[in-house]
């Protein structure tokens, strides 16, 4: 059976840190950053990168539109 | 760094090209900004971002124009109906939606909100309820729950004080206007799906002239409530939703 | 396509006009003593012949909202009330002008303030060309005086609305909306094509074509510098107007010892009283302003020059009468004489009360 591997992108400059996307993300994908971007907010970031879908839940529920889902049958 | 997957031909999930590269202004987690971008999303999947005028409202949406990139009509406080239902009537095949919160849909458009309902017109409202006005800083809204607290009640909705919550949505359903009236929100990625669907479906009626359709959108203000977006999508869940239920009060 | 002579009520020679002249909307709610437009539009029904739309809204507030509307998307709208729908229109008429967009309002003042009275008055004239609602912005206003001044005034308020980008308002009074008189129609112009409206209204929102930027009517701008420049363009077209569009009607002024300055339903009765009192060899002239914004300030200070003392005669407690002093800046004395409640003065007492400043 094709494995399906996923990966985001986060428009870290769009990212206002509101962690909807991290709690939303069903695979335990998505942190906030420790660094802050320009405008002092914190970004989401793959932190178990392994474990992403390419679900596409994150992209669905960010209010900024900052987040671009990539997907793969392996 | 690189990883194989992000690649062009890989790409399954994108912000709208008819959502602008603006930054919005709302504060994080915001449910407007979730809104827009389905909005834009079913405008670019409809194919009309060049038959649709949006009329923007006064509140924290204000700048919806800034975002959305179709032709907008920024409206007076509450009068948003009443525009859409003049372009709408002299432009009877574009898509007219208007965006509205709970201050100017419920308070002081009252008047143009139902009359434009009741005489059937064929735009669609896009109604956001977060129970609070947003843009001046935190005050009552018609929409705020009894014991919330805002600016203007800093001690909680109460009764003999503030009168009741309104459910606008509900009393638009009984108009004999109204098509479609849904209530849905934005906090989790099936609901997200919903609501796009139930914006699709708004439009669809505006374009077919089935009537006036009012898509409610139960919502938050974390910043307003004083909660994290986090906190505030739980809040709302636990709070709004029992008095605002979620789904299709009217369908035909 | 001819010119058509009939006989016709000033507020329905309103209705008869804006079909005639390509309208593309009206908007309205009913009041007295100005209900005949809207009515008269009903039974005309000009969806079925020139596509017109014609609603009846839920208010004066929804009424002028619809008009900022049909407006913001290029087309050619307009609405009517008497003084207390007015009044609430006073929030949509400033985002209008806030919005720069065109539009034709028509006033059939009552008197006032408040519910006041169904009768005739000219009390709102301060209302009219001093603003009205928030912020710095005027209004073309067109002073009809006669039923067909009616019916050319709906076309050529269109014609400076769109031109400047100013709304333009008719005010008429209650005498010459509920009058009779014998009228021309102007043969029937087509409603423009949206072609037409793409080219005259580039900043229309009315569905933004691939490779154009989006256009967005609005009165808004947080920038204080954007929001000044804009105010000072628009400051400029006021300018412009001021300087073009000027239009008065002089009726025995050339030789006149004494001028009357009248508008509309009073000075009708005023050119009564100058005959009169040229009769009693009184050399009285009378100068009616047709647009009460842009005033005739000019030819009033040229009179100024000349004659011995001028008099308003106006319908209201002395509104016009500011604007006559402004203008002829303490060189003669400026009196006044008015009837307030719904009464229309007599060519008699206007005859009086010159006399009794001579």
């Amino acid at each position: 059976m094709a494995k399906i591997k996923g990966a985001i992108v986060v428009d870290t400059a769009r990212c206002k840190g509101c962690d909807i996307c991290v709690t939303s993300c069903p695979f335990d994908v998505l942190r906030m950053s420790r660094e802050v971007n320009e405008k002092g907010y914190t970004y989401s970031y793959m932190l178990n990168p392994d474990n992403c879908t390419g679900c596409a839940s994150c992209g669905l529920v960010c209010p900024d539109g900052c987040i671009k889902v990539y997907k793969l049958k392996v | 760094m690189s990883n194989p997957i992000i690649q062009p031909e890989n790409l399954v999930y994108d912000k709208s090209a008819v959502l602008t590269d603006n930054v919005m202004h709302y504060c994080p987690g915001c449910s407007h900004g979730t809104v827009h971008r389905i909005v834009a999303e079913v405008i670019e999947e409809m194919g009309l971002q060049d038959q649709t005028i949006g009329v923007a409202p006064v509140g924290c949406a204000v700048f919806i124009y800034n975002y959305i990139n179709v032709d907008f009509a920024e409206s007076a406080h509450g009068r948003a109906p009443a525009i859409a239902t003049a372009i709408k009537r002299l432009n009877p095949d574009k898509l007219v939606f208007t965006y509205q919160g709970d201050g100017d849909l419920a308070a002081i458009g009252t008047a143009e909100t139902i009359h434009a309902c009741n005489r059937g017109e064929n735009i669609a409202i896009i109604f956001i309820n977060n129970g609070i006005y947003g843009m001046t800083g935190g005050q009552m809204a018609p929409t705020t729950l009894l014991g919330m607290k805002s600016s203007t009640c800093p001690t909680g909705r109460e009764p003999h004080l503030n009168g009741y919550p309104l459910k606008i949505t509900d009393m638009l359903a009984l108009t004999e206007g109204t098509c479609y009236v849904t209530r849905q929100s934005v906090h989790t990625p099936s609901s997200v799906k919903k609501t796009k669907r139930a914006i699709r479906k708004a439009f669809d009626n505006s374009l077919q002239g089935k009537g006036t359709s009012v898509v409610e959108v139960v919502s938050t203000c974390n910043s307003g409530w004083k909660m994290t977006p986090v906190e505030a999508n739980r809040w709302m869940e636990e709070n709004m939703f029992p008095f605002y239920p979620l789904g299709d009060l009217k369908d035909r | 396509m001819k010119n058509e002579l009939v006989l016709l009520k000033g507020n329905e020679a309103i209705a008869h006009a804006a079909i005639r002249c390509g309208a593309d909307g009206y908007f309205g709610y009913p009041i007295t003593p100005q209900s005949e437009i809207m009515e008269t539009l009903m039974e005309l029904r000009p969806w079925d012949t020139t596509g017109m739309v014609v609603l009846q809204a839920e208010s004066e507030v929804a009424s002028i909202n619809m008009v900022f509307g049909g407006a913001a998307t290029g087309k050619k709208v307009m609405t009517s009330s008497s003084s207390p729908g007015v009044s609430l229109m006073q929030e949509g008429i400033s985002f209008s002008c806030g919005a720069d967009l065109p539009m034709l309002l028509v006033n059939v003042m009552r008197g006032g303030p408040g519910l006041g009275t169904i009768q005739p008055s000219q009390a709102d004239y301060f209302q009219t060309v001093k603003g009205g609602g928030h912020g710095d912005y005027k209004l073309i206003t067109l002073a009809p005086s006669s039923v067909q001044e009616m019916v050319d005034f709906v076309d050529l308020g269109f014609e400076l609305s769109f031109k400047y980008l100013i709304p333009c308002m008719i005010l008429a009074d209650g005498v010459i909306g509920q009058m009779m008189e014998p009228v021309t129609l102007p043969p029937y112009k087509p409603r423009r094509t949206a072609e037409q409206i793409a080219a005259e209204c580039p900043w229309a929102a009315n569905g933004k074509p691939a490779g154009r930027y989006r256009n967005v009517v609005t009165s808004l701008e947080l920038d204080p510098a954007k929001m000044e420049k804009k105010n000072e363009v628009r400051q400029e077209r006021f300018r412009l107007v001021e300087a073009t569009e000027v239009r008065y009607e002089e009726f025995l002024c050339e030789d006149a010892d004494y001028l009357i300055v009248a508008f509309g339903s009073a000075a009708r009765v005023c050119q009564s009283a100058v005959e009169d009192l040229r009769s009693q060899g009184i050399k009285v002239g009378l100068l009616r302003p047709i647009t009460l914004w842009p005033f005739p300030s000019k030819v009033l200070s040229k009179y100024a020059e000349k004659v011995k003392c001028m008099m308003t005669v106006e319908l209201n407690a002395g509104q016009m009468n500011e604007d006559v002093r402004l203008a002829v800046n303490g060189k003669v004395h400026v009196y006044h004489y008015g009837r307030m409640g719904g009464i229309v003065p007599t060519p008699e007492e206007v005859t009086e009360a010159l006399k009794s400043h001579l």
